[in-house]
């Protein structure tokens, strides 16, 4: 199955509140299009003893599409994530965002979200989520506007004038999202987003993260260790070798856009976590040196 | 997904006067123990205390104290924060330093008496630099410790957002640091003091110091103990309101 053919939010519903057309601007590249490639990236960490943490690796990340990356610990997912997002360079191969190189900086329409509570614990809420508006010199009637359909959409009204300390893990992590959300990004990446919270608070978030992606239009790069999770929101999963990783495997899963985690209960989401899993148990087995590795 | 949290009952004023009445009986008990020619009684030294005020010569001494405390803890605080900034952004400087710091710290600072008078004198000079030795070193420890335990995610945050480095230092680093910046201004506030009075002690003419020193060398056990009485009701004074500071817009949730 191929993933349903998806209506973009195109420039004019920009202005509209709220983040619907955020993946509107005026450089981003229509539905099916190439919106980031990495051609033959590694990186390596040098040192007396150098450590190949990546590659060579190759993407094509396509505009709108949901992309989640799983691999064993330690192949490079989180490096894959500091590349693409310009957080650190890469020691050989070129990375294009919207067709300019990423070269160190973190570039304009890119939005991301770790796996660690990065709310700022000084700031309410609503400060929070306006920061990156207000450091950028956003006109204040519009970031007001902007924050407060974030407030709504993310079910954060009501704490509004509360400080991080005082909600839940989850709720913190909304923080974040929507801390990124109203900077509108065209590409968001993902590090384990919901890496601490538990099972189910982890799939009603993947419900909220999908109603995210179709209001918003933005491709999406999630990395994620949980199979279930990367099956149940993505049109297409990148499945790691062990380190120095490398895809071995892309999956298409074949979902309607319109899903939620519902999807867990239908025998076609078995398939595709079994195909993952599949993949990813040798390569699994020779990352922690297990015996029942193959070469 | 919890709600906002209750905040904790306040007992904070209720804890302060039974802390207050302890240390008040405490006092009472010691007198009685020691007798007048040791320590003066608590209403002995409010009495004294009331004396003092009215004369023109006491509040000269508070003057002479409180100038030198004031450009000492100015001091403390710029050195202190300045160094402290600078060795927590450069990590090799702060792994060096910090122990250093640390070590110098530890010389019991008497020692220096006889190098700090022959530099500054006797007078203002002495007293401040001698409340800057004291002070500063706590304010730069805070202030480095405070830069190197910030939590790296933040400074990602502020680079995914596209901070430049001026934005990032003020809207992520400073009010990230700013609880451990501020516990180190309050040791460093105390301190300072004790390093003011110490000089005033040795080296001045003029201050509660020298006012304590002159008491016990007249064998005025009233006076002595009412000029501790107005230092230690200064500095909790000082160090409450800072702390009420603290709470009420540093630390929040």
């Amino acid at each position: 199955m191929r993933p349903e053919a998806r209506p973009r939010v195109g420039p004019g519903t920009r202005e509209a509140p709220g983040p619907r057309g955020t993946a509107g601007a005026r450089d981003a590249p229509g539905p099916r299009e190439s919106h980031a490639v990495l051609s033959a990236v590694t990186r390596v960490y040098p040192g007396a003893r150098p450590v190949a943490a990546l590659g060579p690796v190759d993407l094509d990340l396509r505009a709108g599409e949901f992309f989640a990356v799983v691999g064993p610990s330690g192949c490079g997912k989180s490096t894959l994530l500091d590349l693409l997002a310009g957080l650190s360079r890469p020691t050989a191969g070129t990375i294009l965002f919207e067709g300019r190189p990423v070269d160190g900086a973190v570039p304009e329409g890119l939005g991301i979200v770790f796996q660690e509570d990065a709310s700022f614990p000084w700031l309410t809420v609503r400060d929070n989520i306006a920061f990156g508006l207000r450091r950028a010199g956003t006109d204040p009637a519009e970031t007001a506007r902007r924050v407060d359909y974030a407030l709504g959409f993310m079910g954060l009204a009501d704490f509004a004038a509360a400080y991080p300390a005082q909600l839940s893990g989850g709720m913190r992590q909304r923080v974040c999202i929507a801390r990124t959300l109203v900077t509108r990004p065209r590409l968001i990446l993902l590090d384990e987003p919901f890496g601490a919270l538990d099972q189910q608070t982890r799939l009603l978030m993947g419900d909220e993260l999908l109603r995210l992606w179709r209001e918003t239009g933005a491709t999406v790069l999630l990395i994620t260790h949980a199979l279930d999770e990367a099956a149940m929101l993505s049109d297409r999963v990148g499945v790691m070798s062990s380190r120095p990783g490398r895809f071995i495997d892309l999956v298409e899963t074949g979902w309607p856009r319109e899903r939620d985690s519902r999807l867990v209960a239908e025998a076609g989401f078995g398939t595709v976590t079994a195909r993952l899993w599949a993949r990813l148990r040798d390569e699994s087995l020779k990352a922690i040196g297990g015996p029942g590795a193959t070469a | 997904m919890s709600g906002a949290a209750r905040p904790p009952a306040r007992t904070g004023g209720r804890d302060a006067l039974v802390a207050a009445g302890l240390l008040l009986a405490l006092w009472q008990g010691l007198h009685l123990y020691a007798g007048d020619a040791a320590l003066a009684s608590p209403a002995a030294a409010l009495g004294a205390l009331r004396q003092l005020a009215g004369t023109a010569a006491f509040w000269g001494h508070c003057a002479a104290t409180a100038q030198a405390f004031a450009a000492a803890l100015a001091l403390s605080a710029a050195i202190g924060l300045a160094l402290g900034l600078w060795l927590g952004l450069r990590r090799f400087a702060g792994e060096v330093a910090e122990p250093l710091l640390a070590g110098l710290y530890a010389i019991p600072k008497i020692t220096l008496y006889p190098v700090i008078l022959l530099v500054f004198g006797l007078g203002l000079g002495a007293k401040v630099a001698f409340g800057v030795i004291h002070g500063f070193v706590p304010i730069a420890l805070f202030t480095l410790g405070a830069v190197k335990s910030l939590d790296p995610v933040l400074l990602r945050t502020a680079r995914a957002l596209r901070l430049s480095r001026a934005q990032t230092v003020r809207f992520v680093l400073a009010p990230a640091a700013l609880p451990e910046i501020v516990a180190g201004l309050r040791v460093g506030f105390s301190l300072t003091l004790l390093g003011v009075l110490i000089g005033e002690m040795f080296a001045s003419q003029a201050g509660l110091g020298f006012l304590i020193v002159n008491g016990t060398a007249l064998h005025n056990v009233r006076l002595t103990t009412a000029v501790i009485l107005t230092v230690v009701v200064l500095a909790v004074g000082a160090n409450a309101a800072l702390l009420w500071l603290d709470r009420r817009y540093v630390r929040r949730g």
